[in-house]
């Protein structure tokens, strides 16, 4: 009885700490945001992250899945530029990891 | 209000789709690890982060370690306090209620698709709303369907639905290239984030490499201003000696 009300406890605070601390993170970057300097180096710096981020987020996802990987990142982000339809370039790059290892027998 | 709402919620129908696939895959993994699908639904609204509640039900074994688990959150999550900074020109003029209320409901995914509207002139909070109330859905759906499909998808790698965050956040990026000053930027940013993710635990990886790849072309403007101060000294100031300050 007394493990599982200390079972639920630890539920709650495990998503409870989860949603407050991403969410005080989400908020707290947009309030800092106006106390920053918006001219100059900061400037160009807050402009070039968006690109970075992602890139950051992504680089070693399709870097660890190998050759597969590799190509259907080119051809995802190929499809993505030339047609700009997201769902079109992920089925693509999916297709290819998808197929390439029904190829190779993964797993 | 609502026709952006309406316009931001259909721009991420698309990025939906693939939101929805990895959501059941966290779906599948949740249902194995034992977590319900009312806990699982709390999760997805409350914290509603897709790389943070995978690492969250990774991390999911009793004894919870909760401190560890909201460690880590924070440090995969860091980046929200950079795309926070970067919706800044959006919100300008909003109230904070209004901030409090949208900043919940931001994820990469809208973020991302926000942005790119933002840069054609095609943005406004509503529409980044709209975006999130759209994502919010789908992961929620695409979670509770895996979590219900569990047993019966056996291995989704087969069907690369591993590979979708990873194809979906590439078109992403795609559409936030600006033109050649991107390349260095850029290619540092990679190639910080595939290093430190080899020799770096958790997910420093993002921050280090975004953070990174930005400061170049910051750190560039710093030193142009530098230089076009030292031309527009007067006379006088150019007569002394320069090199007596690095002396």
């Amino acid at each position: 009885m007394t493990l599982a009300i200390s079972t639920d406890l630890s539920i709650v605070l495990a998503i409870g700490g989860a949603a407050l601390a991403t969410y005080s993170l989400r908020l707290g970057g947009l309030l800092l945001a106006e106390r920053l300097p918006k001219n100059g180096g900061f400037k160009r710096f807050m402009e070039t992250l968006p690109g970075t981020i992602l890139l950051a987020l992504v680089a070693p996802g399709i870097f660890s899945a190998g050759i597969h990987g590799g190509v259907a990142a080119l051809a995802t982000a190929l499809c993505a530029w030339k047609t700009k339809n997201l769902l079109l370039a992920m089925i693509v790059g999916m297709g290819i990891v998808a197929a390439g290892r029904l190829l190779t027998g993964y797993p | 209000m609502i026709e952006e709402m309406r316009r931001g919620a259909l721009a991420n129908l698309p990025v939906g789709a693939s939101v929805a696939a990895y959501g059941s895959v966290l779906g599948m993994l949740a249902a194995q690890k034992g977590l319900t699908w009312l806990q699982l639904l709390v999760m997805n609204l409350s914290v509603f982060a897709g790389s943070a509640q995978f690492v969250m039900v990774e991390m999911w074994a009793p004894p919870l370690p909760v401190v560890e688990i909201t460690l880590a959150v924070l440090i995969i999550n860091m980046r929200y306090l950079l795309i926070g900074a970067s919706l800044n020109p959006l919100f300008q003029g909003k109230s904070l209620v209004q901030k409090a209320g949208i900043m919940h409901l931001v994820a990469d995914e809208n973020w991302a698709v926000t942005m790119a509207a933002y840069r054609n002139g095609g943005a406004t909070t509503g529409f980044l709303l709209g975006g999130g109330i759209c994502l919010c859905s789908v992961w929620s759906m695409g979670t509770l369907l895996g979590h219900q499909l569990g047993a019966l998808v056996v291995q989704p790698e087969r069907f690369a639905l591993d590979f979708a965050f990873v194809a979906v956040f590439t078109a992403l990026t795609v559409s936030m290239w600006r033109g050649k000053s991107d390349i260095a930027p850029w290619v540092t940013a990679a190639l910080l984030a595939v290093i430190a993710e080899r020799w770096l635990p958790g997910k420093w990886y993002i921050v280090i490499g975004g953070i990174g790849g930005a400061l170049l072309p910051a750190l560039q403007s710093v030193f142009e201003s530098k230089k076009k101060n030292l031309q527009q000294l007067p006379d006088k100031a150019l007569q002394k000696p320069i090199g007596e300050k690095t002396k």
